[in-house]
């Protein structure tokens, strides 16, 4: 691990056993990557490469079939402490309220009831959902409940927020919202976050660096620096050089996605 | 009050004064049934003055024995077997082929085992219901999103604390379903069973004014086994629609 790796892979491969005893599905690796402390870190790359599978590798969800990850200098065996998820879809809970919903994640925490309450209560209101802390997740928004799910995963700061093509289900004018609350949540926790998305324009503008896979089995064949200040928000994608890079990265994707339609048959 | 309340009330209000003509024009004679108004005036004697309250109160404690037992014990079942997929494809076909067994055909040997009491009532009861909650919890517990797993487990949960924080409160509409299954099987367990062979209880009393031509009894008797039934499935399916508008799908 450098110094200032904050998450390390290193030959991480995961193979998926085939059902009939045939030789599975290498779906990813071998991945060597370094994730800097407090750095934004995206992964782009085509459908089926084995992004999601890399997100459930460091999650602690599943195991590598080769290789080592470590977070904060200690490998990854089961769910890591201080770690947090925000999948793509609807996570919230229905039977419970926006307070109940967030309130879950502090379930094992040993503050009282009081604490409890003050930080929910915190989460959502930086999430800007107090009006509807008492609202049942039915009748919110898709980009309401994702900020719901959001807040149950800052409650517990975690040091590593995974995100899972977090704003897939949502239209582009809240995925750019989103991306602005998610840069904001990402200076005021300091936390590291890597994200997975298919949309190349939302890894470059909400990213430190962005990894580009190949197709499965995917691994790391790009990683570009992106080197936008850290206090950024959606318009910068009104920079001259933000096209250039949305080129660069689908200039690296474009053969491999090719190939993943070929074997779809598209 | 809802449109499609009032039609069902309207529906109901119909049929009753449909009866009460037929039977006040002889069409329907007085030995097969007396009119409503009859029944709905030795129906309030029978409140008044007390009557059956013993038998109704004895059928109606072994309604609920047979509905939570089957309800309690159809969840946990589901639960496990819902865990234990090998368990559960082995069970498969048993569930499938369950209600084509007539479970009332094992009363004498349930009379040999557990004598004349309640006993046999209240297992049919449960036998009846058992079925039909574990294949409704099954099937609730099959539609709870990977994704509310994935973040029990996130939150280190363990797989009892999945169950009981996570995926059955998923399946609370299944359980309320699987309630009502349960209760409307108990209904037709116990009562069922007190008019084959038993020596008390509504359904006994029931069968016994019936072959009495004791009109003036059965028919209130009747009518106060459908309305306490209609009442607790009320109270289910109200709470039903509480919990599914809170989830948008009511």
């Amino acid at each position: 691990m450098t110094s200032s790796a904050h998450v390390t892979l290193r030959g991480v491969t995961k193979v998926f056993p085939a059902s009939d005893g045939g030789p599975g599905v290498h779906a990813l690796g071998p991945i060597d990557i370094d994730i800097r402390k407090g750095e934004f870190f995206a992964v782009v790359g085509p459908s089926g490469c084995g992004k999601s599978t890399m997100l459930e590798l460091l999650a602690g969800l599943t195991t590598p079939t080769e290789g080592e990850i470590e977070f904060e200098g200690k490998p990854i065996r089961d769910i890591p402490e201080g770690v947090g998820v925000v999948f793509q879809e609807d996570a919230c809970f229905p039977w419970l309220s926006v307070e109940g919903n967030v309130a879950f994640g502090l379930r094992r925490s040993n503050l009282s009831a009081d604490e409890k309450a003050r930080k929910v209560a915190a989460v959502i209101k930086m999430m800007g959902l107090s009006e509807f802390s008492g609202t049942y997740p039915a009748q919110l928004s898709g980009g309401m409940r994702q900020r719901v799910c959001i807040a149950r995963t800052l409650v517990v700061e975690p040091r590593l927020i995974l995100l899972d093509e977090p704003f897939g289900a949502l239209d582009q004018q809240t995925r750019l919202l989103m991306g602005d609350e998610v840069l904001r949540l990402w200076r005021e926790t300091g936390a590291t976050v890597f994200l997975i998305t298919h949309a190349l324009d939302e890894a470059a503008m909400l990213a430190d660096r962005i990894g580009v896979m190949s197709a499965r089995p995917g691994t790391l064949i790009d990683v570009v620096e992106t080197k936008w200040p850290a206090d950024r928000d959606s318009r910068i994608v009104e920079r001259e050089n933000f096209g250039a890079l949305t080129s660069r990265l689908w200039k690296s994707l474009r053969d491999e996605s090719m190939k993943t339609m070929g074997r779809m048959g598209i | 009050m809802k449109p499609t309340q009032i039609y069902q009330i309207a529906i109901i209000l119909a049929f009753v004064a449909l009866l009460e003509v037929l039977c006040l024009t002889k069409v329907i004679d007085k030995i097969t049934m007396p009119a409503p108004h009859f029944i709905l005036r030795d129906f309030f004697l029978m409140i008044i003055h007390g009557r059956y309250f013993h038998e109704v109160g004895q059928s109606m404690f072994n309604v609920m024995i047979a509905f939570v037992s089957a309800f309690v014990i159809g969840i946990i079942t589901g639960t496990i077997l819902h865990a234990y997929r090998l368990v559960r494809d082995v069970m498969d076909p048993l569930f499938a082929t369950y209600y084509a067994i007539p479970v009332f055909a094992f009363y004498p040997l349930f009379i040999m085992i557990f004598g004349l009491g309640d006993g046999p009532q209240v297992l049919i009861g449960y036998m009846l219901g058992v079925v039909a909650v574990i294949v409704t919890i099954l099937n609730g517990l099959d539609r709870v999103p990977r994704v509310l797993k994935k973040t029990a487990r996130i939150n280190r949960l363990s797989p009892f604390q999945t169950a009981i924080r996570v995926t059955l409160p998923f399946c609370a509409p299944f359980l309320l379903t699987a309630a009502k299954l349960a209760l409307a099987y108990a209904f037709i367990g116990v009562i069922g069973s007190e008019f084959i062979m038993a020596r008390s209880g509504m359904g006994y009393e029931i069968g016994h004014a019936y072959t009495n031509f004791d009109n003036a009894t059965m028919y209130p008797l009747i009518l106060l086994l459908l309305l306490i039934s209609i009442f607790m499935n009320g109270i289910l399916t109200a709470w039903e629609k509480v919990l599914l508008a809170r989830r948008g799908q009511a």
